[in-house]
């Protein structure tokens, strides 16, 4: 039971989205875009968050389409994680997402929702961010297509009022090897401790993490480092491990010493699988 | 009686509520509404352990819709089924996080939520006791100032002034310190974990209204119908007469909803709106943290042997985390000290079990009462020490297991009919889980798959008053009503004291009708549901109130038949002459009375009344613990197989036995239902429960997103569950108690293989990878 | 639309069990206490409101759905099946020939989800199984009866 209320707007299109959500602003008063709405539901409920209007993008076009448009994959930001997983357009993408909440939640959770979560998690960043995806992310009349990299940093880095609208990754990507692993303390529903994906491009290994740091991140150094060829795979891993952005997160899921652990362990596995070997 | 064929005991009757349960239309507690009904939420405490400064409720009011804030000075009183320590209410001062401070009530939910957050609470805040070690240490920060100054409710208390302890149970047997000093092969160990939620699916949820003639009419989803109205008497003065509690179906309780914390609180809600009916329902994370939880335990166990393997001495200390009020920690360290060696004979015992105070949510009772704590530290001890003496595990506790002639640590004579058979139960565990095979099996590079077992026991340590009754009351078309007091709670007992009475009154389970509901105004007294004891005690009540209904037909149909009634019997719903069963009368056409032809009639309603009470049941002595506590042990057997991973320490659960000797077993398949369903509880517990404290005390995980538990295809791949079919004398048709006992070897037998697999001795719950990783770490070291 | 208002309750119709039906609701009631609160449609249990045990699961558009982790505002228009509306479904059954049920107040979210399941998947893996079913926690069974049912339920269909 949230024991506030606020209004709920379901606008059609993309122009009734931001007028909306400009009207409420200069009010004064807080606007959320709702998708999934299940991070906002919940929130709402303990009072983390306070809103006074939703606006509802699950019925903008732009918002629900998944497709191959030429060597583009297109999804919508109000496209649900199980519609995205069972689509198979995008391996990698649909694996590592198939890992968030469980299967009933992901009927509801959204893409979109899942990148702006609150959350430290948002594991659906973790291929967008190997495979150089792109936003399509609009505010009034202006539109953009940027790399999610050069908004994405630990979250989403938009403007008040700029709505997500959609992702786009070249399908090429879409094929190449990959691996995406998750574990947690011990249930398989539930936060990680670590997850990662990664792929293999030009023998290169492209790797990103959640559960390492406090956010989801794809660092060069560490993709550098593991792909110095002439070093042993221990080696790599152990000089890896010594050049995260940030100290390693310790927390209800894995103390810090623990994810350490974990991490070595997963990066082992997934040069393995990726033979990134000597 | 074991002699007759029986047609009903012992065959798995469907359960008599599956199929209304499977539509979606049992109305739960809370499940009701009505236009009307007033809604209360409770402000919480934010702080473990402080001093209330001040609380303001002015911005509270402002919320439309709010008729009615309590706060603790309104009722500056303690509570309690044990030791009176807990106000309903927090006043003065804290002492956990989520504790009552406040109660709103609103004409709508939100209203009153909105308001609770409305109400300003503060805090200066104490020093916290965050561990039972430091709460046990002699200048420890004080729970409570005067704990020796509070009512004791019931015997067998022993709180002390000064200091955290809120009792102190001892057993004294035998000579320890001597015995000891002789042992040829000793081991000491040491085992901790934290408190943890039972985890319901149904929270704790209540209605209460306060009607003009001074009735109060009590909603509830609890094991203890007539202790609510025990409490609203005792501690708000209204009279036993007054209190009617309805209790309908409940979704899960597992122990939690046996004390009552509730009640009072709505009682004081309704009461501040004039009596109205005034809805009280915990939301997940209250139901976890505001509510009663289950308890931790520090734990250390020494136990000694000749270099054969006898045991011969045994010392036990067992520190119980109570948190912040002794509910029924305090009885659970009873019963902890009662059974504290488990099912072995040792001639010399010393235990001391204390219930601690801390700054923690208080603990109650938890499926098992004490008894799957206990059970992991001894039987850790036991693997233990059968590896230092390079005695095969299973072996050892054969060679020790506890028998007829033996005494329990109070000293209380054991008998054929008063304790399960061990040795039974090991050897057919044994061959269940296929020990002979090997208890270490490498199947590939970084994997084993280990076996572990465990022996368990329990005593139900009811009130030696502990009591049931049954009400029969015959319909016209020859069915029954069984009306009786027990709970239904998901384990079944409605079914299985409706076979009793199928089975005593020789009829068919269709036509007897169980009442599902309780309604303590036409229910005959029963203790409460908890401890495994409705199928005993209940279940004599049915048989006697058979009895009693059958004595009438007889009469009855003696004047019809014109003989006397030791020439009757009673069955397939007829009552006839024993030597000529074809000359008889329909039980419909006598169960509202027999009318002749001309009109007259004679005797009126067959209405059967039964009770049973525990007899011969004492008080435990101070000093010694001597006595006798409880009628029967239930003993058993549990074991598993799991599949480890050496090198992240991961693993699954591959199989799982449970082989119980728990008497007669009614009904096959609830029975099965609850040793599955117990195992898995215990399994759950044992890999992935327990709460996490900051330093300041405040749990960290509140809510199921991050308290997880086992999921679908997390069990093992299958359960095996036995029963060995030892009968008690006494119980009905042969049958003991089994509903807490699945749960109480499950984190032993499962410690004890990933010990073997790990090659550590692990110590701690629950066995995540990452626990495991830890031990392994500090061997090393 | 004038959100310069506080905001009010409204009147939604929902299409539940093939019924339309009336509610009056404040835009943050979830669907879930709309369901039992509004239409005494309270099957759909109250366990966490988190989305974390399946209690209350509904379907909508015959998929899964926490209700508690939607809004009422949101599936108006959209159809939605309760277990009161499952009228004889073969899951129910299933639930009962292998006890599957002890306390039964996991059941409804149970049977709703294994109801779309095997619906849609009538040759569902073992994997498939556990992975719907996990959105789902029961407390009193151990899972082994309710594997057995589903499974039960598999084997017929194919």
């Amino acid at each position: 039971m949230i024991a506030f209320d606020f209004n709920y707007i379901k606008p059609a299109t993309v122009a009734e989205a931001n007028q909306t959500y400009t009207m409420v602003h200069d009010q004064g008063d807080h606007a959320m875009y709702f998708s999934g709405g299940t991070e906002i539901i919940t929130r709402a409920r303990v009072n983390e968050l306070k809103v006074d209007t939703v606006i509802d993008i699950k019925e903008i076009a732009e918002c629900t389409v998944m497709e191959v448009q030429d060597d583009k994959l297109v999804i919508g930001a109000a496209m649900s994680l199980n519609h995205i997983t069972n689509s198979n357009l995008f391996p990698l993408l649909g694996e590592t997402i198939k890992k968030i909440a469980d299967h009933t939640s992901r009927n509801k959770i959204t893409i979109g929702g899942n990148i702006n979560s609150e959350l430290i998690y948002k594991e659906s960043v973790l291929p967008l961010l190997l495979v150089d995806a792109k936003v399509k992310l609009v505010k009034g009349t202006k539109e953009k297509i940027v790399p999610l990299s050069s908004v994405f940093d630990k979250k989403l880095k938009v403007q008040a009022g700029e709505l997500l609208l959609q992702v786009i990754i070249d399908t090429e990507y879409t094929k190449l090897p990959y691996a995406s692993l998750k574990k947690t303390r011990f249930s398989k529903v539930g936060y990680p401790v670590i997850s990662a994906a990664a792929i293999v491009k030009d023998k290169k290994i492209r790797i990103a993490f959640s559960g390492v740091c406090e956010y989801p991140f794809r660092s060069q150094e560490v993709e550098n480092i593991l792909n110095d060829s002439k070093k042993s795979v221990s080696e790599r891993i152990e000089k890896a491990i010594n050049s995260l952005p940030t100290n390693v997160l310790d927390d209800l899921q894995g103390s810090n010493e623990y994810r350490v652990f974990v991490l070595r362990n997963m990066l082992y596995d997934i040069m393995e699988e990726m033979g990134m070997g000597e | 009686m074991a002699n007759k064929i029986w047609t009903t005991v012992g065959t798995p009757e469907q359960r008599i509520d599956a199929v209304e349960k499977s539509t979606g239309k049992v109305r739960y507690v809370g499940d009701y509404s009505v236009p009307g009904l007033m809604h209360a939420k409770l402000v919480k405490s934010t702080q473990a352990h402080a001093r209330i400064t001040s609380i303001d409720t002015t911005e509270a009011w402002k919320i439309p819709g709010v008729r009615a804030v309590v706060t603790g000075e309104m009722f500056p009183f303690h509570i309690g089924p044990i030791l009176a320590d807990r106000p309903p209410l927090a006043f003065e001062k804290v002492r956990y996080y989520g504790e009552p401070v406040a109660i709103v009530v609103a004409d709508h939910e939100h209203q009153a939520k909105l308001a609770t957050t409305k109400v300003k609470v503060e805090y200066e805040p104490l020093p916290i006791v965050n561990s039972v070690q430091q709460a046990f240490q002699q200048d420890a920060p004080l729970v409570h100032e005067n704990a020796g100054q509070y009512t004791k409710i019931i015997d067998n208390v022993y709180p002390k002034s000064g200091t955290n302890i809120g009792s102190h149970i001892k057993i004294r047997k035998g000579d320890f310190d001597s015995a000891w000093a002789s042992c040829e092969e000793t081991i000491t160990a040491n085992y901790s974990f934290n408190l943890s939620d039972h985890v319901a699916l149904e929270t704790r949820s209540t209605r209460v209204e306060i009607n003009p003639a001074g009735k109060v009419i009590v909603h509830s989803c609890s094991q203890s119908p007539f202790t609510i109205k025990k409490v609203l008497n005792q501690f708000f003065n209204v009279d036993v007469g007054n209190i009617l509690v309805h209790i309908p179906m409940v979704g899960g309780a597992f122990g939690g909803k046996g004390t009552v914390q509730l009640e009072p609180l709505a009682y004081l809600a309704s009461k501040a709106v004039g009596g109205k009916l005034v809805k009280l329902e915990f939301d997940r994370e209250e139901d976890m943290i505001t509510g009663p939880c289950r308890i931790g335990l520090d734990a250390t166990v020494q136990l000694g042997a000749t270099k054969e393997g006898k045991l011969v001495a045994g010392k036990y200390t067992y520190l119980l985390d109570s948190g912040a009020y002794s509910d029924q920690a305090a009885g659970i360290t009873r019963a902890a000290a009662i059974d504290c060696t488990g099912p072995y004979h040792i001639p010399n015992v010393w235990c001391d079990s204390y219930c601690i105070y801390t700054n923690h949510p208080f603990a109650t009772s938890f499926r098992g009462y004490g008894h799957p704590e206990l059970t992991f530290a001894v039987e850790r001890t036991i693997d233990q020490l059968a590896k230092k003496l390079q005695i095969d595990p299973v072996q050892f506790r054969i060679l020790n297991g506890i028998k007829p002639g033996h005494t329990s640590p109070t000293q209380t004579g054991l008998t054929a009919n008063n304790i399960g058979d061990v040795e039974k139960c090991l050897n057919r565990a044994r061959e269940l889980i296929k020990w002979d095979e090997g208890q270490k099996i490498e199947i590939g590079k970084n994997k084993v798959r280990t076996k572990g077992i465990s022996l368990f026991w329990k005593t139900s340590t009811t009130a030696t008053n502990a009591q049931a009754g049954a009400i029969l009351t015959f319909e016209a078309d020859g069915s029954v009503n069984l009306n009786c007091a027990a709970i239904e709670l998901g384990q079944g007992t409605k079914t299985v004291l409706g076979q009793i009475l199928a089975e005593k009154l020789g009829m068919d389970m269709k036509k007897i009708h169980v009442t599902m509901e309780t309604n303590t105004q036409y229910d005959p007294h029963q203790w409460r549901t908890v401890a495994s004891s409705s199928t005993f005690l209940a279940g004599r009540a049915v048989i006697s109130a058979a009895e009693n209904a059958i004595a009438q037909l007889k009469k009855t149909a003696s004047i019809v038949l014109q003989c006397t009634p030791e020439d009757l019997e009673v069955g397939g719903g007829r009552v006839f002459l024993t030597p000529d069963p074809t000359f008889g009368v329909e039980i419909k056409d006598i169960a509202i009375g027999y009318t002749y032809p001309s009109g007259h009639s004679i005797e009126g309603q067959v209405v059967g009344v039964g009770k049973h009470v525990q007899r011969h049941l004492t008080p435990m002595d101070e000093q010694t613990g001597f006595g006798k506590p409880g009628p029967w042990w239930s003993v058993g057997v549990q074991a598993v197989e799991v599949e480890l991973n050496t090198r992240d320490f991961t693993y699954s659960i591959l199989n799982a036995v449970t082989v119980l000797d728990g008497g007669t077993i009614i009904n096959p398949m609830t029975a099965t239902q609850q040793m599955r369903g117990g195992m898995y509880m215990g399994l759950s517990y044992a890999t992935s429960e327990k709460f996490i404290f900051d330093h300041n005390g405040v749990v960290q995980n509140t809510g199921l997103r991050n308290y997880p538990v086992l999921r679908y295809g997390e069990q093992p791949a299958e359960y095996l569950v036995e029963f060995i079919e030892t009968p008690a004398a006494d119980g009905p048709f042969g049958a003991r108690g089994i509903g807490e006992y699945g749960v109480i070897g499950a984190a032993a037998c499962l410690a004890n293989s990933l010990s073997v697999g790990t090659e550590v001795e692990l110590t701690q719950l629950p066995l995540t990878p990452e626990v495991i990783w830890q031990a392994k770490k500090v061997e090393k070291q | 639309m004038n959100i310069k208002n506080k905001p009010t309750k409204k009147v939604i119709h929902l299409h539940v069990n093939g019924e339309t039906h009336e509610a009056v609701v404040r835009a943050s009631d979830t669907l879930l206490c709309t369901l039992r609160e509004q239409l005494g449609l309270t099957g759909a249990k109250r366990a966490c409101e988190d989305g974390d045990c399946g209690a209350c699961t509904v379907l909508v558009n015959g998929e899964p759905t926490h209700s508690c982790l939607s809004l009422a505002v949101e599936v108006v228009n959209k159809p939605i099946t309760t277990i009161e509306g499952l009228l004889n479904s073969p899951v129910q059954s299933a639930f009962v020939d292998h006890w599957a049920i002890q306390c039964g107040f996991c059941t409804p979210g149970f049977i709703v989800n294994c109801h779309a399941l095997i619906t849609n998947h009538p040759n569902a893996s073992e994997e498939l199984v556990e992975e719907w079913l996990q959105s789902n926690i029961c407390r009193c069974t151990g899972y082994q009866e309710i594997r057995e049912a589903v499974n039960n339920l598999l084997q017929k269909s194919q």
